[in-house]
């Protein structure tokens, strides 16, 4: 910088001046989000991956000629870190009931308008108008429901399983087991089997579930990201703790698998249908939900995704095959062993995913 | 091109572009997770800046150390493979005829035209139980066994190589995982390397071999102090991102392959705690100022024209 003449900038000053005028513009950035002036014919839809029909959105364009645009994620997680700092564009999203709850307490989601949605009343099952999480679904419609539980090999076990403990504590498939990667749903399940329930809110319970993964963590194979049916269906693993419907989609491609819900009981959750704050076009997203409990479309999905419909009308549409399978619908006196995940506030949540942490570092 | 001093008015419009992109995309988002960094959850979605140091210290609870610990490990054993197999691809693309020269690099730049996500994926086809490794050997033990028994040996043959073919277990545990490390970050290794040995003077090597030195001597005594800016330049740009990287032990790796990148991402999806992932970030991002600072303060006196 010796000898400046008069006429240069220096490439301190201009860094300065740069920096300055960078900061200025930041401050006045704001991050909101602007909503759309007219509804076009648009339908952003935020969805689980292999959890809608074959044709249902080409249908539901066919329909209505609103175009419906599907992005995926792979868990709640995701779902919930993505509209966390306000919602990037997504109309209609599909959390589990715990997370219906935390999105509720965390003020993300809008109130419904049933008059939009009159398939609700007409087909939806009465077990399912007025849920524990979301009373009088202020904010939430039915979608699916269905189990967690063991998707297996059958030529390839000893014998009939019928207990988490081939998963927990056994080293009888060592090397050939899967687990699933959410931390949440994998302690509570443990915490079934261990017997304090799928919601342990003492933090030393936390704690034992997540010693006895760690025991078992050498005869574990591979802790999958919701793609445990594809390393089944592969032959990488034989034993796998899977969502029941997508286990159903690969028992359809090959006959030697197949799923049990252990006697411990297991998972019961419900997938329901929201409009995220902020959506650009809530009545779009009104109408496809009410195309979705239309109990046509709504049989059409089922059939396609193996999962549990609460839609009364949808499975008089649908045949034994589908109605009667207990992979499916699960017998009263199963359904009675198995409890749904609650939402049980943020610090027990940090609770669960420093244990989850501590599993995988052991 | 002139010195830049002499058209002040055009150096800063051609730099405006470049440094408002760094500005905007680079430096903004980083301050904001650097901020974030000394603050606290509040409730489901909202985060208080405090100016709180507990993230920082939380970051070395033994939990968080031992994870550390194995990612440091991965990833010093992966950059020095990269090192041992980038330093002779280096070696022969520099003394490779005129014509191959472009032919060879190209090749080791075309994977980094090929998504990362398509490239892992790959490599799983490969190695998994059902693979094409697998696959291969498979074939040539059922060749081995046929061979055996050509020759009259079979049950002996049964005996050496078991009746059914055992797969290699090559997928989901940390092999896999340095694997698909090195996979990854090879050309990363390669350029620099092929920069600095590229400009080093041939007189040097043939001196050497003159005065008596065999070809491995003048490797190590020769080649590699000269190359040693390129070397370290390669070194830290190959570490960094397989520090860093997630995607990888993500879909290749065990259970026990856990690195600290994937906790990273668990605290801004499950755990909800971006303060805490923002912590860990930067933890990573000073030790990558650390290592910068330390090359500098290493090559400081050795000038000369020789920097990669």
């Amino acid at each position: 910088m010796i000898g400046r003449r008069g006429k240069s900038i220096s490439r301190r000053e201009a860094l300065k001046t740069t920096i300055a005028g960078f900061g200025a513009v930041a401050a006045g950035i704001s991050f909101g989000r602007t909503a759309f002036a007219a509804e076009e014919p648009k339908l952003n839809f935020y969805n689980w991956d292999t959890y809608i029909g074959e044709t249902t959105l080409d249908d539901f364009k066919g329909v209505s000629g609103i175009e419906v645009n599907m992005s995926l994620f792979a868990d709640n997680d995701e779902l919930f870190a993505k509209l966390k700092e306000g919602n990037p564009g997504f109309d209609l999203i599909v959390p589990t009931n715990d997370y219906v709850t935390r999105m509720i307490e965390a003020d993300m989601i809008m109130p419904l308008d049933h008059s939009k949605i009159p398939n609700f009343k007409k087909n939806i099952s009465p077990l399912f108008q007025s849920p524990d999480f979301d009373k009088d679904r202020k904010f939430s419609m039915p979608y699916m429901w269905g189990t967690m539980g063991i998707g297996y090999r059958k030529s390839r076990v000893n014998g009939p399983i019928t207990s988490w403990k081939t998963m927990f504590e056994s080293d009888e498939y060592a090397g050939r087991i899967a687990w699933l990667s959410e931390s949440r749903t994998m302690l509570g399940i443990v915490g079934m089997y261990m017997g304090h329930g799928m919601n342990a809110v003492d933090p030393v319970l936390i704690d034992a579930a997540a010693d006895l993964l760690i025991k078992q963590k050498p005869h574990v194979k591979v802790i999958a990201e919701d793609n445990g049916q594809d390393l089944l269906l592969s032959g990488e693993v034989d034993l796998t703790i899977e969502w029941n419907g997508d286990i159903l989609q690969v028992m359809a491609e090959d006959d030697d698998l197949d799923y049990v819900i252990p006697q411990e009981g297991s998972l019961i959750w419900q997938d329901t249908l929201c409009i995220p704050k902020g959506a650009p076009h809530p009545n779009n997203a009104h109408a496809f939900i009410n195309y979705i409990l239309d109990a046509e479309a709504g049989a059409k999905i089922a059939e396609f995704i193996y999962y549990a419909t609460p839609n009364l009308a949808a499975r008089e549409l649908l045949g034994d095959d589908y109605n009667k399978n207990p992979a499916i619908f699960p017998p009263d006196e199963v359904i009675a062993k198995c409890q749904s995940a609650l939402y049980l506030g943020e610090d027990l949540q940090g609770a669960y995913e420093t244990a989850w942490t501590r599993m995988q570092a052991a | 091109m002139e010195h830049w001093r002499r058209y002040p008015r055009v150096f800063w419009t051609v730099l405006s572009a470049p440094t408002f992109w760094l500005a905007v995309f680079f430096i903004i988002p980083l301050t904001l997770i650097w901020v974030y960094s000394f603050g606290e959850k509040r409730g489901i979605v909202d985060i208080e800046i405090t100016g709180t140091l507990a993230n920082y210290i939380r970051a070395f609870e033994p939990v968080y150390l031992q994870i550390f610990t194995k990612s440091l490990w991965i990833a010093i054993v992966s950059t020095f493979i990269c090192l041992a197999v980038g330093l002779p691809v280096a070696l022969t693309i520099v003394y490779a005829p005129k014509r191959w020269k472009p032919v060879l690099l190209m090749l080791v730049i075309l994977p980094f035209w090929t998504n990362l996500l398509i490239r892992t994926y790959a490599l799983i086809a490969v190695l998994r139980t059902r693979g094409y490794v697998n696959f291969g050997l498979e074939w040539l033990h059922d060749q081995a066994l046929w061979l055996f028994q050509l020759v009259g040996m079979g049950p002996i043959g049964i005996q050496l190589l078991g009746e059914r073919f055992e797969p290699l277990e090559m997928l989901y545990n940390n092999g896999a995982v340095i694997i698909g490390l090195v996979y990854v970050h090879l050309p990363f290794m390669v350029l620099p390397l092929y920069a600095a040995l590229e400009r080093l003077d041939r007189s040097y090597l043939e001196a050497s071999l003159d005065l008596g030195a065999g070809q491995l001597r003048t490797f190590f005594l020769i080649i590699v102090p000269l190359a040693m800016p390129g070397i370290v330049s390669g070194l830290i740009i190959t570490f960094i991102p397989v520090l860093g990287s997630f995607l990888t032990p993500d879909l290749l790796g065990g259970p026990d392959s856990t690195m600290i990148a994937n906790i990273i991402e668990r605290q801004f999806k499950s755990a909800n705690d971006w303060p805490f992932g923002a912590a860990l970030s930067f933890l990573l991002m000073y030790l990558t100022f650390g290592a910068l600072a330390l090359r500098a303060y290493l090559t400081r006196g050795k000038g000369g024209g020789l920097e990669a």
